[in-house]
């Protein structure tokens, strides 16, 4: 008994190792780094004090929420619908409202430019009808518009999977009790798949908090967090600074997800 | 709770096809009288949860169907809109809600006040006699309880017509016997219009009023438990109501002739004779004073009697029941005799 305990823990040393390689070092160091600046440890309160970090948290924040409000709304009523039906041609739509996964951020953003950039189809098509040139493909629009697309698929194929495993006769019992469509989608369903809807939410703001291809491609005039963290480091070496707003993205976005983990019971994983 | 008054319902031409083209159901129709128990029984597949649906208005009959509530045609109301209480096999309690939330559920949709509406949940809990379990959650009840509540919860609409697909068929069967008698003693009690849907024919037969015996989506009786039991008009249905024996054979002469020996039966000459009758519908006496003579191959003493296993001669196998005391033996001859009302020639 004992020596299988041991047998067993020493089998547990790779994932310690894999853990302090590439988590507990790079925190460590990172925490570091974001002390070694000229305002040392206070870097931190600096981030918060400064209105152009406070603007970028605070519009993140703000994106990622609405990302992650627009892509449940979506992927609720169209997991509903194709979980419901059966047609001709249903296991095509599927897999091609799955094909944003094979996309790396970039190749988003730039189907974002060709849809909304200066030369882009709206741009054309809005030009065409005399309306002006329509372009938001380099505002917070043409960013929503990205991770909404990006974020869809997971949320939809999680949401998918928890409408097909809820009881029809669910829906049934509450009709046959006098309730109508939005009171069965208020009492019955919704609440049926909360835990997805937490899981999958927690997932696509996650995403939307940290996604850097996307707003590295369109956002050139916009600040996001993933964007200001890359230019302090990058331009201005400003490491510190670089480094207290990468420990509050993270602190961020780990609140979030353990907390949605908390309230659905179920397991959340972080992605993008 | 005063008791609800059940409405009669009547069904017309009532068929069921999917977009598929798969036909559930052929056009059937049906009267339930008002505060009957009507069970419908069957194998799976065989349309009686295709016709419960109708009833409810889950589904829509297909074109000509007529489904009317008390005269009033309900054929293009959805399930919402009829006043039906339905308890599913699934239960389908709501998970989120509470037991007495789950109860009021069909009076809070219908606007009645908080206060109110947990009142009447409240008495129709404790008319089930689970008035103890209201806070509970629904992960926190046996399969005994959820099934009461789910029957609480239909019933405290009041409604018109109370709907019960395969209720018992996930319970275990001791407890299957008990709800069974429960529901039995409620259904009569409140003289609700019951459609009552299984494939237990002990169920059908104990709950019925009368019952429905479906085949291939269509309707193969229509009777009471007696006539179902007793006067089946059919193999199918004899075969699937109860134990029934099958001896093949001719009738020539007035005399049914098989491999056993011979009965006297008031019929005309066929060349292809099934003669049909229940395990306790025999006597078995000794061999010099019948017709019909078996080899005994196996005897089961039950306590209060015994079920004997007959071998007919040519391999045909016959259950038949015998008092506790009549001594019998494997490898023995035995008569069997059968009085003129208790098989059916077909």
């Amino acid at each position: 008994m004992h020596s299988a305990d041991r047998l067993a823990r020493l089998f547990l040393l790779p994932l310690f190792l894999f853990v302090a390689a590439f988590f507990l070092l790079p925190m460590v160091r990172l925490i570091g780094v974001a002390g070694s600046g000229p305002n040392g440890m206070a870097e931190y309160v600096a981030i918060l004090t400064n209105p152009r970090y406070v603007a970028t948290l605070v519009a993140t924040l703000l994106l990622s929420a609405a990302v992650t409000a627009a892509t449940l709304a979506i992927g609720t009523v169209v997991a509903l619908f194709l979980a419901r039906n059966r047609f001709w041609g249903r296991p095509l739509l599927v897999s091609c409202l799955t094909l944003p996964l094979a996309f790396p951020g970039v190749v988003v953003g730039f189907m974002v430019i060709l849809l909304a950039g200066r030369q882009g189809l709206l741009a054309s098509l809005s030009m065409g009808l005399g309306m002006g040139r329509w372009v938001f493909a380099y505002s917070m629009a043409g960013l929503f518009a990205g991770y909404v697309y990006f974020s869809l698929p997971r949320v939809l194929v999680t949401l998918m999977a928890a409408v097909e495993k809820l009881d029809p006769a669910l829906e049934e019992a509450a009709r046959s009790l006098g309730a109508g469509r939005f009171e069965v989608l208020r009492d019955v369903t919704l609440p049926g798949i909360a835990p997805a809807l937490m899981a999958s939410g927690a997932i696509a703001f996650a995403t939307a908090m940290g996604a850097f291809g996307t707003a590295f491609t369109l956002a050139t005039r916009i600040d996001v967090l993933a964007m200001t963290i890359y230019t302090e480091f990058t331009l201005n070496a400003n490491f510190a600074t670089a480094a207290a707003l990468s420990i509050a993205l993270g602190l961020i976005t780990w609140a979030v997800l353990a907390l949605s983990r908390n309230l659905a019971g179920s397991g959340v994983a972080a992605a993008g | 709770m005063t008791a609800p008054t059940g409405a009669a319902i009547s069904i017309a031409g009532c068929g069921k096809t999917y977009p598929d083209g798969t036909r559930a159901l052929s056009p059937v129709d049906l009267e339930v009288k008002a505060g009957e128990t009507l069970v419908l029984l069957g194998p799976s597949g065989c349309g009686k949860t295709t016709l419960l649906r109708l009833i409810a208005g889950l589904e829509t009959p297909d074109v000509g169907g007529r489904i009317a509530f008390d005269g009033a045609d309900v054929t293009a109301l959805p399930i919402e809109k009829r006043n039906v209480g339905m308890v599913f096999q699934s239960y389908a309690l709501f998970p989120n809600m509470s037991v007495i939330d789950n109860v009021a559920y069909g009076l809070r949709v219908r606007g009645v006040a908080t206060d109110a509406r947990r009142a009447q949940a409240a008495s129709v809990l404790a008319m089930m006699r689970i008035e103890a379990l209201a806070e509970r959650r629904i992960d926190q009840l046996s399969g005994g309880q959820r099934q009461r509540v789910a029957l609480a919860r239909a019933l405290a609409v009041r409604p018109r017509v109370l709907l019960l697909d395969e209720p018992l068929t996930a319970l275990d069967a001791a407890l299957r016997e008990h709800l069974r008698s429960e529901i039995d003693a409620l259904l009569r009690r409140l003289a609700i219009t019951a459609v009552y849907v299984t494939h237990d024919q002990a169920e059908a037969l104990a709950l019925g009023d009368r019952i429905v015996v479906m085949k291939n989506g269509a309707i193969a009786q229509v009777g009471t438990p007696r006539e179902v039991y007793f006067q089946p008009a059919d193999d199918y249905v004899a075969g699937f109501v109860g134990i029934t024996n099958r001896l093949e054979g001719i009738v020539r002469n007035g005399r049914f002739e098989t491999a056993a020996g011979i009965l006297r039966v008031a019929a005309p000459d066929r060349a292809k004779a099934r003669l049909l009758f229940r395990p306790e519908a025999v006597r078995l006496v000794s061999p010099a004073d019948a017709t019909l003579v078996f080899q005994v191959t196996q005897v089961e003493f039950q306590g209060p009697r015994q079920r004997v296993t007959l071998n007919a001669g040519d391999g045909t196998r016959i259950i038949a029941e015998a008092p506790a005391d009549l001594p019998l033996s494997a490898g023995t001859a035995i008569g069997l005799v059968l009085d003129a009302n208790r098989y059916i020639l077909a």
